[in-house]
């Protein structure tokens, strides 16, 4: 449908493209004038969920990461964080705050700051397959009839 | 390098330096972890001043050196946190671990 503003990126699980990430999508956003707090909100969720993909769905290989951003006029702003790796057990068990798989260095509080800072998380995965995480979040656009 | 450290007499103070996500709290523990090791100071201080974002990285850095300062009985001070950070922070119960100080008006 070529009404519906979208914009997709995709590249490998290498660390040092996390602030690359933050950096694409906080500027396809900037479109619907969010606050600068709002705009921190979606680049601190995306920054948990890239990262996810980095340290646990590819824990020891380099895999690709698909991000798909989709912006409505009502500017609601839907991120999509998509990865092929190990995939997730048990999901609820993942989200609670402060577990982690991840040893001494990891805090488990992902899926927290990415539920606290947007409206809506939704986590699907399948063992061996893949995660997929859905964020949305509502922007106050300031501007009148944008 | 994303960190800066300071030396006093019981302390070392780390000015942290940029955005904190997994790939930048990997190079700055890898700084601070071999001066505090070698060191053992009583006090470590966290300056997130010059942070302009953090994401849940950031309080694994801070979980990691407190575990490891605690190994001689040191103790994890954060200082010139963003509303932001703190919020993270607060989110993560750390802030029961550790002690927070305002933010200072001139370093070193
Ligand atoms: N994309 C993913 N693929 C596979 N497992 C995942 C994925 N995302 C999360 N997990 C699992 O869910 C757990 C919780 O994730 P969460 O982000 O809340 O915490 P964490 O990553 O362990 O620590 P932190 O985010 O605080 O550094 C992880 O430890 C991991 O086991
Ligand atoms: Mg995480």
């Amino acid at each position: 449908m070529l009404d519906k503003n979208e914009m997709k990126i995709a590249f490998p699980s290498f660390s040092s493209n996390e602030s690359f990430a933050r950096a694409a999508i906080s500027a396809f956003v900037a479109q619907l004038d969010p606050t600068v707090d709002e705009l921190t909100d979606i680049k601190t969720a995306v920054s948990e969920a890239v990262t996810n993909c980095i340290i646990h769905a590819y824990r020891d290989r380099i895999g690709m990461i698909y991000i798909t951003v989709a912006i409505d006029p009502a500017g609601e702003v839907t991120v999509k964080i998509r990865d092929k790796g190990c995939g997730i057990e048990d999901v609820p068990k993942a989200m609670e705050p402060l577990f982690t798989t991840g040893g001494s260095e990891r805090a488990g509080l992902g899926f927290a700051v990415m539920q606290s800072f947007m409206n809506r998380v939704r986590v699907r995965s399948k063992p061996g397959v893949g995660t997929t995480v859905t964020l949305k979040k509502k922007i106050q656009s300031r501007r009148i009839g944008a | 390098m994303p960190v800066h450290l300071i030396y006093r007499e019981e302390s070392v103070r780390a000015e942290l330096i940029g955005e904190i996500d997994d790939y930048t709290a990997r190079q700055m523990r890898e700084a601070i972890d071999p001066a505090i090791s070698r060191l053992h100071p009583k006090k470590l201080i966290l300056d997130f001043s010059a942070v302009p974002f953090m994401d849940s990285s950031g309080i694994g850095l801070i979980i990691g050196r407190y575990k490891l300062m605690r190994l001689w009985e040191g103790e994890v001070t954060l200082s010139g946190m963003s509303r932001r950070i703190e919020m993270i922070v607060k989110l993560s119960g750390a802030e029961k671990i550790v002690r927070k100080e305002r933010r200072e008006q001139h370093a070193g």
